[in-house]
């Protein structure tokens, strides 16, 4: 009943300002500056009907879907087994820590121009946006697991015959897993935001960025919203996995 | 130096050890002798910060002496000696149920497809202490005694020669802790195991120990051996019993006012 009630609370804003927009947009009565929900819900509705004569919200969605999860498990692929690495190791720390500290403060999409020089305008420049924008977050967070992983667990595991690297396998990277989890979380988050950015750039020809800025090159305020709609209830509904995930897997988290 | 005895499980001989702490060397250890014999329960006291836990950790081979030898069997150096030990805090995995956390030490060593061996050696250690109820819990779900007992249960699956343990009831209500020193008694007892026991409380080493070993203050010497004749299980209100505790107490307090003084 609780939990109830606050998810009503929780949508007392929201409809409100559904409400007034609409409201507003009547008053207006002007498509091209605010479109009024009866405009922007067909568009959503329909996700499968074709878009400006090419391809569909849904497929749309799907193509930016796909460039984030490529760009998101590449950059899974090399900063976990790194900061295992590093947090393993207070030399490689040493050396890689610097280095990582000075890249992480750049936004990701500062480095479109330089990642269209290299990889050219398409799937690979945005790959490779995305590749930095999920790739420090989940660094970092392995690395802090790694850290705070408790001597004692370590000691442990060293007096019931552990070698170097069963202490590896059965203590150090169970333990981390939990911070790593939570980097993910924030890593997808950001995955999200840099394709939309990336694909805003002239030169894409699909996805959700794609489609948001062609529309507004036709003055189709209606397809930009009912885009916004579809980044923002895909960014909440990977959120949700994620954080069904943490709380099935680790129960033990903050409680020893 | 007196030969090890037949009947002598653990010796320690002229043991020391010093750490660097940034630019200043502070010697724990200075020269710590005395054996363990088999199926003994030996307490090991002193003041505070004297070298207790160092002489465990070099026991355990998690750190190592300076010089003297650490023998056991045929065995002549602290990385051969097949101790486990149980620390202040339970250090259970906090991820692994009861079950698995018992059973982690049997899969370091049985590699695959002993599974069976391992739920057999398991399922018994569970019925020893008293968890059969908590198989499937995590350790977040039991109380501090429960944590202590699943810790024990996980040392004594390796089988190791010795068990050494480190204060490990100082964080438990005395009602606890006095059921864990009963169960201490009946695992000597029904499976011979051997004990070396640190703690700060005279009355805990008189009621559990053989021998009592008391360390001087940093750095530490083992001179004073003390001897428990009582039969088990001992009263703690017997005239003996608490003679022992004075005296205890007394050696102890004497120790820690001679470093106030100087
Ligand atoms: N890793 C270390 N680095 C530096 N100094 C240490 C280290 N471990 C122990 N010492 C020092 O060695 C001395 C003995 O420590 P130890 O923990 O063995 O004492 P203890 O008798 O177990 O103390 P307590 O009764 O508080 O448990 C202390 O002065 C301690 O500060
Ligand atoms: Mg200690």
């Amino acid at each position: 009943m609780v939990i109830h009630h606050k998810i009503l609370k929780g949508m007392v804003i929201p409809l409100g300002i559904l409400v007034i927009w609409q409201i507003i947009a009547m008053h207006v009565n002007n498509s091209f500056i605010l479109p009024g929900w009866n405009e922007i819900l067909p568009f959503l509705l329909t996700p499968l009907a074709p878009l400006f004569g090419g391809p569909s919200l849904l497929e749309n969605s799907l193509v930016s879907l796909e460039r984030v999860l490529a760009g998101f498990l590449l950059a899974i692929l090399i900063a976990i087994p790194l900061g295992l690495l590093c947090g393993w190791s207070d030399e490689v720390y040493t050396y890689i820590n610097p280095f990582v500290q000075m890249i992480r403060p750049v936004p990701p999409i500062a480095w479109m121009p330089l990642a269209i020089a290299w990889f050219s305008i398409g799937f690979g420049s945005i790959l490779f946006i995305i590749f930095i924008g999920s790739f420090f977050p989940v660094l970092i967070s392995t690395l802090d697991g790694v850290r705070a992983i408790r001597v004692l667990w370590l000691d442990v595991a060293q007096t019931l015959g552990a070698t170097p690297l069963e202490k590896f396998t059965t203590v150090i990277a169970p333990a981390a897993f939990p911070f790593i989890w939570t980097g993910l979380r924030v890593a997808f988050g950001i995955a999200w935001m840099c394709v939309v950015a990336a694909e805003m750039l002239p030169g894409t020809s699909s996805g959700l960025g794609y489609l948001i800025m062609y529309a507004y090159n036709l003055g189709q305020i209606q397809v930009i919203v009912a885009g916004m709609v579809v980044i923002g209830i895909i960014g909440i509904l990977f959120d949700y996995l994620f954080r069904a995930g943490q709380s099935r897997l680790f129960t033990w988290q903050g409680k020893e | 130096m007196t030969g090890i005895l037949p009947s002598d499980i653990l010796r320690l001989t002229a043991l020391s050890k010093s750490f660097l702490d940034g630019f200043h060397v502070c010697q724990a250890l200075a020269d710590v002798s005395f054996s363990v014999q088999k199926n003994e329960i030996v307490c090991l006291m002193g003041p505070s910060g004297c070298g207790k836990s160092t002489v465990l950790r070099i026991i355990a081979g998690l750190e190592a002496a300076d010089s003297g030898t650490v023998q056991s069997g045929d065995c002549l150096n602290a990385s051969c000696v097949h101790a486990a030990m149980i620390f202040q805090e339970h250090g259970l995995f906090p991820w692994l149920t009861v079950y698995d956390n018992i059973a982690y030490g049997l899969r370091l060593r049985v590699r695959s497809g002993k599974e069976g061996e391992i739920k057999e050696t398991v399922t018994g250690l569970l019925a020893l202490m008293h968890l059969e109820a908590f198989t499937g819990s995590l350790p977040h779900q039991l109380s501090g005694g429960m944590k202590q007992r699943v810790a024990i249960a996980r040392a004594l699956a390796i089988q190791p020669l010795i068990l050494l343990m480190d204060e490990p009831f100082s964080g438990l209500d005395l009602f606890t802790r006095q059921e864990l020193e009963d169960e201490i008694l009946r695992i000597r007892n029904n499976y011979h195991t051997t004990f070396l026991f640190v703690t700060h409380n005279p009355e805990e080493a008189v009621y559990l120990a053989d021998r009592i070993i008391v360390l001087s203050e940093r750095p530490a010497v083992a001179r004073e051996i003390i001897p428990v004749p009582f039969p088990h299980p001992r009263d703690t209100r017997d005239p003996g019993f608490i003679g022992i505790v004075r005296q205890i107490t007394g050696r102890i307090r004497l120790k820690e006012e001679d470093v106030h003084q100087d």
